[in-house]
């Protein structure tokens, strides 16, 4: 698992790894929490890719709606179908018709469950939703069906691997929880971010990756406000390389900060601590 | 394995983390597909399944720990891998006899080694970060100083105490710094110092975690997995109580409040969202309606929007109760939105108000830290005085409590048997919307001792009892 991610450039630590085999063997949801920027969608997407599944991505926001992930009637199309027909057809007749699949507008949701080709379900930044919304999710994870009142119960032809992602801005319901498989992605460790950032910036020097990572980890250690972040890193790196730093000193690491950090405050500090003679 | 397991999660259970039947059930159809003898495979199989809340996690690993910490090849005792020790230290040797330092020589295995050879050999296990030779000698070091006997009923803290005062890792530290200034010929960058000593920090850290984990593996081979736990024992983070916070609780507990806090945002932001639908509002309606050609196809609410309070927050900020009021005025700074304004006073036996420290700034921690360091809280000798303290607010800002402010009350009203001025907490609440007392001790201990909780409580809305940070949240929750 761990060497079939690393082949689409996502290197896993041995936790990553084994989740995602375990849903894969048990046909269970995964829910990633972890902060943000730590490669929680990225994992959904490189799975996808090494299994040669299909991903489809409901991203979802607040106010999404069963019309929007699940699926919705084409009014629009309904309506040009009943004017055309006018004369013709008998309102029973009209009505199986429009009805139809033809007029059905699927959604995420319903597009993963009917699929006959193997996909990959992403529900991404699922804490943003209401708890109407993720009743719903829940109902269609365990059920993996859907009942459309004019068509019929629709079940899943296959159960589709399912990665739901969480930037923890509110505690998800303890029946989604149950019904899923954990996995706590947190900022990693030296030597998988040295890892990440070598294959994420092509041009990027061993030695320079190393310092990298050092450098974002001393100042993890630090209390800011906002940490660095995996996908900060990798920016950062290139940044660096685009400035054709070889060797990073406190100067040039504190000129380009911004690029690491995102408040004034943060920075400050980090400038701070990292010309400070070490302390005993 | 069942019995085992059934075990195991019994002890999850009485740690406080919460596993449903479901997650139990899925748990075993999990090790299934997991080779036995993959102990890291089996505790992410375990733990993907069991503890759904990260701040679970490490309670989770302890227990772990305590019960499979027998099991998987590289795990056993010293008796089982003499072996795989004997190798590496022949090896070692090998690499030594060149320089002539082979004092204990003779294949004797680790048991031989002098002290200095021993230091030497962690010196370089250290450089090389060489995980297996620090796992070796982590067991030779609780081997040679714990001084662990059987049925002896001391915890392992104290194992690892006699292991580390042994073994000086201090000094190591600098001994390292040092090899790696050699290496460069001398001097090292304020910056390369910095990453030098972070990386000797984390391989430190990593073999202390060896001495600790073998003196587990001892323990546990000792009393059995389930004494151990039992002993092992912690309170989730949640849970540990203020006032008896470990430093390393404090620090967990320091963790666990930032997203508890924009949980706590984020919920009280929804809740002003939704959920305030008032009664029809008749008049806003007809009007839209005009636009519909006179069907009221819009329906209008009448959205009460109730007054946000204004918050007055007094916290004796004395030694025994001042984590606690930390932790109360970070909560409450980081929902101040909730608030039409919030105001803040600490106190001893004098009283200072803070309100400016928190003003415009980004890091409500460094607000906490000005207030503990600038405020001037101390009258006569800096052991609480809540009488003095209140007759000082009332007499400078007694005026300024209105019918909109809600008055938070915070402290053990341990009061060293001064005069309670009590008065003042009923002048309070005749003005006050609210007046609420927290105290963060246990409710049988209020009112014992120079505990005058009462005194004060009888003139407020309530005295609640806030001794961990649940029961902190679900107050502030139910505040704004
Ligand atoms: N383990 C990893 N391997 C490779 N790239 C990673 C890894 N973790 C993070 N990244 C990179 O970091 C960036 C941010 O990841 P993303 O998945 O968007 O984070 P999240 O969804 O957790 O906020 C992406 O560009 C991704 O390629
Ligand atoms: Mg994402």
């Amino acid at each position: 698992m761990r060497e079939g991610l690393r082949a689409e450039n996502y290197l896993a630590d041995e936790g990553i790894a084994g989740v995602v085999f375990l849903a894969d063997r048990l046909g269970k949801p995964v829910l990633v929490e972890g902060p943000a920027g730590t490669g929680k969608t990225q994992l959904a997407k490189s799975v996808a890719e090494m299994l040669g599944a299909r991903l489809i991505r409901l991203q979802c926001y607040e106010g999404l709606d069963e019309s929007k992930a699940l699926y919705e009637w084409n009014y629009k199309k309904q309506l040009l179908r009943i004017q055309a027909d006018k004369s013709s057809d008998s309102w029973s007749d009209v009505h199986d018709d429009i009805f139809s699949d033809e007029f059905l507008l699927t959604r995420p949701l319903l597009e993963a469950i009917t699929a006959d080709d193997p996909v990959v379900l992403l529900i991404d930044e699922v804490d943003r939703v209401e708890v109407e919304t993720e009743a719903l999710l829940l109902e269609i994870l365990s059920e993996y069906q859907v009942s459309i009142p004019e068509l019929g119960t629709i079940t899943a032809k296959q159960i589709p691997l399912v990665f739901l992602t969480s930037n923890n801005t509110r505690e998800l319901s303890e029946a989604l929880k149950r019904r899923c498989l954990f996995l706590h992605v947190d900022y990693p460790e030296l030597e998988r971010e040295k890892q990440i950032v070598m294959t994420r910036v092509p041009d990027v020097t061993e030695n320079m990756a190393d310092q990298i990572a050092r450098i974002v980890r001393s100042l993890r250690q630090l209390d800011l406000k906002k940490a660095p972040s995996v996908s900060e890193t990798i920016d950062w790196a290139r940044t660096l390389v685009l400035l054709g730093v070889q060797n990073i000193d406190a100067q040039q690491a504190k000129e380009t900060l911004h690029v690491l950090l995102k408040y004034q405050t943060d920075i400050a500090k980090a400038a701070k601590e990292l010309s400070a003679e070490a302390k005993k | 394995m069942i019995d085992l397991l059934a075990g195991f999660v019994v002890e999850l259970r009485n740690a406080g983390i919460p596993v449903s039947l479901t997650e139990n059930l899925d748990a075993m159809e999990a090790i299934q597909h997991i080779p036995i003898e993959d102990r890291d495979a089996f505790k992410y199989a375990l733990g993907a399944t069991m503890v759904k809340n990260n701040s679970h996690w490490r309670a989770f690993e302890t227990v772990f720990e305590v019960y499979f910490s027998l099991r998987g090849p590289e795990y056993k005792l010293v008796d089982g891998d003499e072996s795989e020790l004997d190798a590496m230290w022949r090896e070692m040797q090998e690499q030594q006899q060149g320089q002539g330092e082979g004092k204990g020589a003779g294949g004797g295995g680790m048991e031989a080694l002098t002290p200095e050879e021993m230091m030497n050999l962690l010196m370089k296990a250290l450089m090389k970060g060489d995980q297996g030779m620090m796992r070796a000698l982590a067991k030779q070091s609780v081997q040679r100083f714990a001084g662990m006997e059987p049925g002896r009923p001391v915890g392992g803290t104290y194992y690892l105490y006699r292991t580390l005062r042994n073994l000086d890792l201090e000094g190591m530290l600098e001994k390292l710094m040092e090899a790696s200034r050699q290496e460069v010929g001398g001097e090292l960058t304020p910056l390369e110092e910095r990453l030098e000593k972070d990386e000797y920090d984390s391989r430190i850290d990593q073999f202390k975690k060896e001495i600790e984990a073998e003196i587990r593996r001892r323990l546990v081979a000792d009393r059995g997995a389930e004494a151990m736990a039992k002993t092992l024992r912690k309170p989730l983070p949640e849970d540990v109580e203020f006032m008896h916070a470990s430093r390393d609780e404090m620090q967990n507990l320091k963790k666990s409040l930032y997203p508890l806090t924009r949980k706590l945002a984020a919920r009280l932001a929804r809740k002003r969202r939704h959920g305030r639908k008032g009664p029809l509002d008749f008049r806003n309606t007809v009007r839209h309606s005009l636009s519909y050609g006179g069907v009221p196809a819009d329906p209008k609410f009448k959205y009460p929007r109730p007054a946000k309070p204004e918050l007055m927050v007094i916290a004796d900020i004395s030694g025994s109760v001042a984590a606690f009021a930390r932790f109360t005025l970070m909560l409450v700074y980081a929902i101040q939105g909730q608030f039409s304004k919030v105001r803040s006073f600490v106190f001893i036996d004098g009283l200072d108000e803070v309100t400016e420290y928190f003003k415009g700034v980004e890091d409500i921690s460094e607000a906490i830290h000005r207030v503990n360091t600038e405020a001037d809280v101390v009258w006569v000798d800096g052991h609480s005085d809540y009488g003095h303290a209140f007759e000082v607010f009332w007499d400078k800002y007694g005026k300024d409590v209105g019918p909109k402010t809600t008055v938070l009350l915070l402290g053990d009203a341990r009061n060293n048997y001064h005069a309670s001025q009590a008065w003042v907490v009923k002048n309070i609440s005749q003005k006050a919307r609210h007046v609420y007392w927290l105290n963060p001790e246990p409710r049988s201990y209020w009112n014992t001792g120079d505990s005058i909780v009462g005194d004060y409580g009888t003139h407020t809305d309530g005295v609640y009892e806030c001794r961990n940070l649940r029961q902190l949240e679900a107050f502030v929750e139910k505040l704004a």
